[in-house]
């Protein structure tokens, strides 16, 4: 099916379309978002503002991804939604519904054969290639809002590549607690020079977006923001000599309790019975394969 | 049980529409009795969406099921489908029909006080014995007055308020559906952003004002409510062709306040002038938008920088969005648990420091 053909079926009253545009928005703001994804990929890690659209879900739950996946989408895309990793969290899913009823196009749970994986607070365990497109949902778009609320500075600060206080905030978290504690949403410097927030993802995932194959976008809807890794980029969280960036540690022998991996990012969970901690892989897709694999 | 353990999301989502949806005993009102009955409700959907269209408004209502936050992000959501078709000719406020009109400022004011449909000297009694059916109020029937002289333009020419902004250089006004509102933001952006602002969070934010977080307690030269007429320029002929008419309520409000103010015509000390326009009859939002316009000016004049929170203007055009402030807000539903995960890590590891230093 073409994209004209599903135009035609979108008019209301004629064909058996929805009464919507194709991929909800209409052309012409999609061209916009496209416009400014295009420019936010040519200066990587630079907030490019946008004309954000209010979206059918509340701002907040991942309308500037969505906004995203909508421009990108068409015939013959296939798109993957997860949320802390798994396809079927309600936000997830609720993605997949939407997407898929407004834009007709294939969905699937296996990131292999995704062209468009959009994402909260997780990057898949499975490498993704040059081919496919992961769009990030970010709710806070400024990696400065922890040490400057005020966009109107942060902006300049950005202007002038002036992260002073962003270092003093870690050296001053080393000095009272002895190491970093910044957890998810660290912050990293990309293609060496803006300072960008990689959205609340796990430390885990952060050096998966270093010089990765495929094109990253992150879309904040409700700040009216568009960023973007391109392919190939470096991508260096912020650390010091002395105090390394590290990722999440798990207890020594924890392993998935479904799959026995001990090498992905694993939920924390509390069996009602026994009152004993146990884990899971947090990429239920990926978590599934492996256990379909050791059969 | 989990929300996310099991396959079983989308199932769950549904059961909880149904569940949601049931109206036991019967069926609640019907958009025409929204419409007609609550008006008010109809009137702030609108306004906080930004879009005018009481029909569609009263249908959000009635889908929200009276959760007007969540009506006017229904409206605004589906506003984002349409294209833009074009901009109207700017609105002259003076040919609004009014069905209101107070100005506070002096006891007898050329052309009148108009007190029109209000129950502002009606006295609060909850009425046991009235019929339970929504009534239509009266602001749809009355003809209401044409052009009445405005006490600003008769401060303006005595020289105690200041003139009027120069128009702002460019094509034409800023267009918050499609762009990101910058701060400092145009004179277009700002007001544009407060007339769809969120009700409460501006009466909050304009009450901290008048208590003294802030200079600005202003006198309403003009409070105006009305039929504007709405006109777009002819595509072949070029002249305005009128295309309906839009409820609003005006306010213009006039003070000077512990050193600030505007300048006269002459540049000589006047009082500054702060703006409302909503759509519908949202009384306190436009009193509250006037106080926060002058607020905003006010702050930005200050060597010192703004005396409270309404007088900055990032922090009050920043979080009276009501779709962004509830959506936002409400987001924190949705888990989080692997970013919790990560916070406990970190919270461990800074345990594990302390114990070791202590021991």
């Amino acid at each position: 099916m073409t994209v004209d053909e599903l135009l035609r079926d979108a008019v209301p009253g004629l064909g058996n379309g929805p009464g919507y545009n194709y991929a909800f928005l209409d052309e012409l703001s999609k061209r916009e978002l496209r416009r400014k994804t295009l420019k936010a990929v040519s200066i990587p890690g630079h907030q490019v503002p946008f004309g954000s659209r209010e979206m059918p879900l509340a701002r907040g739950w991942g309308t500037g991804g969505l906004q995203l996946s909508l421009s990108l989408v068409g015939p013959g895309d296939t798109y993957k939604a997860i949320d802390q990793g798994a396809d079927a969290s309600v936000n997830a899913v609720n993605m997949r519904s939407l997407v898929s009823r407004m834009a007709e196009v294939e969905t699937t749970l296996d990131a292999r054969d995704a062209t468009i994986v959009q994402t909260r607070h997780r990057i898949p365990e499975e490498p993704l290639r040059g081919d496919q497109i992961l769009v990030f949902q970010v709710p806070i778009p400024e990696p400065l809002e922890r040490v400057e609320p005020r966009i109107s500075r942060a902006r300049r600060m950005h202007a002038e590549r002036d992260y002073s206080k962003m270092w003093l905030f870690l050296y001053e978290s080393v000095a009272k607690h002895g190491e970093v504690t910044v957890g998810a949403r660290y912050p990293v410097v990309v293609n060496g020079s803006y300072l960008m927030d990689p959205s609340p993802i796990p430390r885990w995932d952060v050096p998966k977006l270093h010089h990765a194959p495929n094109l990253a976008l992150f879309g904040a809807g409700r700040e009216k923001r568009i960023y973007a890794v391109p392919p190939h980029t470096s991508v260096e969280p912020l650390e010091f000599e002395d105090y390394r960036f590290r990722v999440e540690s798990f207890p020594r022998g924890a392993h998935c309790r479904r799959c026995g991996s001990d090498d992905t990012f694993l939920d924390e969970l509390t069996d009602e019975r026994s009152g004993e901690t146990y884990f899971t892989c947090s990429d239920t897709s990926f978590c599934d394969r492996r256990l379909e694999e050791r059969r | 049980m989990a929300y996310t353990a099991v396959k079983g999301g989308e199932e769950a989502i549904k059961a909880a529409e149904m569940l949601e949806d049931a109206a036991p005993g019967g069926s609640g009102p019907s958009v025409e009795e929204v419409e007609g009955g609550l008006r008010y409700a109809v009137d702030s959907v609108m306004s906080e969406a930004g879009l005018y269209a009481p029909r569609l408004a009263a249908r959000a209502v009635v889908q929200a099921q009276g959760d007007l936050a969540e009506a006017a992000f229904l409206l605004r959501a589906y506003r984002s489908t349409l294209p833009r078709a074009g901009y109207t000719q700017t609105a002259d406020p003076q040919e609004m029909r009014l069905i209101r009109r107070i100005s506070s400022t002096f006891k007898d004011v050329p052309g009148g006080q108009l007190l029109g449909p209000t129950r502002d000297y009606s006295q609060r009694l909850l009425g046991l014995q009235r019929a339970e059916k929504p009534q239509p109020n009266g602001a749809g029937t009355t003809d209401g007055e044409g052009r009445l002289p405005r006490v600003t333009d008769l401060l303006r020419e005595a020289g105690m308020v200041e003139g009027p902004e120069p128009r702002e250089p460019g094509a034409g006004p800023f267009d918050l559906t499609r762009e990101a509102l910058a701060v400092p933001a145009s004179r277009s952006g700002r007001l544009q952003s407060l007339s769809r602002g969120e009700a409460g969070a501006m009466t909050a934010l304009a009450y901290s004002s008048l208590r003294g977080y802030g200079a600005v307690h202003p006198t309403l030269a003009e409070f105006r409510t009305g039929y504007l007429p709405v006109r777009v320029e002819h595509p072949h002929l070029g002249e305005g062709v009128e295309v309906g008419e839009v409820l609003c309520t005006e306010v213009e409000a006039v003070g000077r306040e512990m050193g600030y103010g505007g300048e006269g015509e002459a540049d000589e000390p006047a009082m500054s002038l702060g703006y409302g326009l909503v759509f519908g009859r949202c009384e306190r939002k436009a009193i509250s938008m006037a106080i926060l316009d002058a607020a905003i000016r006010a702050g930005a004049e200050r060597e010192q920088g703004p005396a409270g929170p309404a007088e900055d203007e990032e922090f009050v055009l920043y979080h009276a969005d009501g779709i962004e402030a509830t959506g936002f807000v409400e987001h924190l539903k949705l888990p989080h648990y692997v970013t919790f995960q990560s916070s406990l890590d970190r919270l461990r590891e800074v345990q594990r420091k302390a114990a070791q230093v202590d021991g």
